[in-house]
């Protein structure tokens, strides 16, 4: 006997007028996981991340969240719920500590409680000595994580995190990264949308990639590739458009699979270093050659046939 | 529109925002009509009086001082119901922020519209206080006035929120001010009564909700109870209210839970 799904979406779709943004995807999410929707912009990452936090009703299929039905207990899932959206939404003309009370409070804690945890949270984000600080001035990096502390007031089982690094700095980015995994560690399960290859891989144990409202694949991010792609990846760059274009024919067979790309080809192989000398014996003279293992990306880029950042 | 404790905790937040920031809006909704009371009620009043004697069985100051009463209230609810609502929905999107939690968009219009009531409340009292020194409240029946004024800011407050909802941008809000709300402080009964407006004016002036909400006004603050009149006015004031609310949960929610 296994424990329901903390997350469970059945032919989940969404309609926006005649627009479908998710069209009929399927998936669990178990508790204690860390679970990413990866895709590129316009996918329907945010449209599924809004069913369910319960503020975008399901126009088709079902949703259960923490075993509940959005269209009828929404209060009461959100009150169980942590939420770190995509736009920073901080009550900008108040304190730290009055966007930490004032949540607290939307949640119908009592003060006391509010006045332990605010303190508790603040100090996990780094931003203990900041509480009496207006949030306008706060740089973007201490905002997302005052809008994580501020996620978290309700001791959620479940948080909901639409692109938590998109537009911080990298070294904003790994804090971030550090203290949604020490979260983890605690127990919350995570549910996480980005179009960061890098951000899925560190951060999930599982994953779907969505492409154009549906969903293309699903697993593990080692599973993904393993499935998906090859174990390496030789990447080409020429100088010109034209060395790139000519070179393209003479590739073929290099490696299990050459994609060209706006920039550079890739050859898929299972040997990059192997293939790598076969393009050199091939008398191709590419500007540079870059053997490295395969990612996610990769995983997109040969479902879809497209880039994620594109 | 029961009062559920949820709508309670927005008001909540407004009070802490309100308590950093109140000098502004204590400026004008409360310093400014008063200052329009003393220069109109009793500058204005002296010279109306030599001339006319008494307006509508009132010294001019009685009669201007519940019109100022319901027409700031007005002014207050117009401007607290529209830019503040942009504010929470694209300015800086805390509305967004609140829907995330167990409240719902329609708890968050009630609570923003509540709020409203809440200052109206204040600011009618304060400047009720003002005009009984001045000597412009010639009944003790004039703290009904409180609650009148509140209920004709209302009047305002939940269509305006509701209106704020459904727009992108703030480019029709000073239009509104300016070719709504203006006209109607300068033409609703305010200054002078509505019969000496031209007669094909007059319906306009009966039609807007804060001529109704002066006449609630004036009879409590000159003591002229009028029961049937005064029933029709509150009831015309309650229907903009309940119009407003009916349209605003649906706006807020179209708007914040797509």
């Amino acid at each position: 006997m296994c424990a329901p799904p903390l997350v469970q979406g059945r032919a989940l779709t969404k309609r926006f007028g005649t627009y479908i943004a998710v069209d009929q995807i399927d998936f669990k999410v178990e508790r204690g996981e860390a679970f990413g929707f990866l895709g590129p912009n316009g996918a329907g990452k945010t449209s599924t991340m809004r069913m369910i936090g319960c503020v975008s009703p399901v126009s088709g299929g079902e949703l259960s969240v923490l075993g509940m039905d959005p269209a009828l207990q929404g209060p009461a899932i959100r009150s169980r719920l942590g939420v770190v959206p995509q736009e920073d939404n901080l009550d900008t003309e108040l304190t730290v500590w009055d966007n930490m009370a004032i949540y607290g409070r939307y949640f119908g804690l009592p003060r006391s409680v509010i006045r332990e945890r605010a303190q508790e949270l603040l100090d996990f984000v780094q931003l203990g000595d900041r509480r009496q600080d207006r949030v306008d001035p706060l740089s973007g990096g201490m905002k997302r994580r005052l809008t994580i502390a501020r996620a978290l007031v309700n001791q959620p089982e479940l948080l909901l995190l639409d692109e938590p690094t998109t537009g911080l700095d990298p070294q904003a980015r790994h804090l971030v990264w550090e203290r949604l995994y020490q979260l983890k560690l605690q127990g919350v399960t995570l549910v996480l949308t980005t179009h960061y290859m890098d951000e899925a891989e560190q951060l999930c144990d599982r994953l779907v990639i969505m492409d154009r409202a549906r969903i293309v694949a699903e697993g593990s991010p080692r599973e993904l590739i393993q499935l998906h792609s090859t174990r390496e990846v030789v990447e080409l760059r020429f100088a010109t458009a034209e060395e790139r274009r000519d070179a393209l024919p003479l590739l073929n067979g290099s490696g299990e699979r050459v994609e060209m790309l706006p920039d550079r080809i890739l050859v898929y192989t299972g040997d990059g270093d192997g293939t790598a000398e076969l393009v050199a014996r091939d008398g191709l003279r590419p500007a540079s050659v870059l053997v490295r293992r395969s990612t996610l990306e990769d995983v997109f880029l040969i479902l879809t046939g497209r880039t994620l950042e594109d | 529109m029961a009062v559920a404790p949820p709508m309670l905790r927005v008001l909540e937040r407004e009070a802490i925002v309100f308590r950093k920031l109140w000098r502004g809006s204590a400026f004008s909704s409360f310093v400014t009509p008063v200052m329009f009371l003393a220069a109109i009620g009793l500058g204005l009043g002296g010279l109306v009086e030599r001339r006319t004697g008494h307006v509508a069985g009132v010294g001019y100051l009685a009669f201007v001082a519940p019109g100022l009463l319901a027409a700031s209230a007005m002014q207050t609810a117009a401007g607290s119901s529209l830019w503040p609502v942009m504010a929470g929905t694209k300015w800086i999107r805390t509305y967004h922020a609140v829907v995330a939690t167990p409240l719902s968009a329609a708890d968050l219009y009630g609570g923003t519209v509540l709020w409203v009531g809440v200052r109206a409340t204040a600011a009618a009292s304060a400047f009720l206080a003002v005009a009984v020194l001045l000597g412009g409240v010639p009944s003790p029946w004039g703290i009904l006035a409180v609650p009148a004024a509140t209920l004709g800011a209302l009047a305002f407050a939940a269509p305006l929120a509701a209106y704020a909802a459904t727009q992108d941008t703030d480019l029709t809000f000073p239009v509104i001010m300016r070719l709504g709300i203006v006209p109607l402080f300068l033409f609703s009964g305010t200054f002078f009564p509505i019969s000496q407006l031209p007669s094909w004016l007059r319906p306009v002036s009966v039609a807007s909700p804060l001529w109704h909400a002066i006449e609630l006004c004036r009879q409590a603050t000159t003591g002229t109870p009028r029961w049937a009149a005064a029933t029709g006015h509150t009831a015309v004031l309650i229907a903009c209210v309940a119009a407003g609310w009916r349209w605003g949960t649906r706006t807020f929610a179209r708007r914040l839970t797509p």
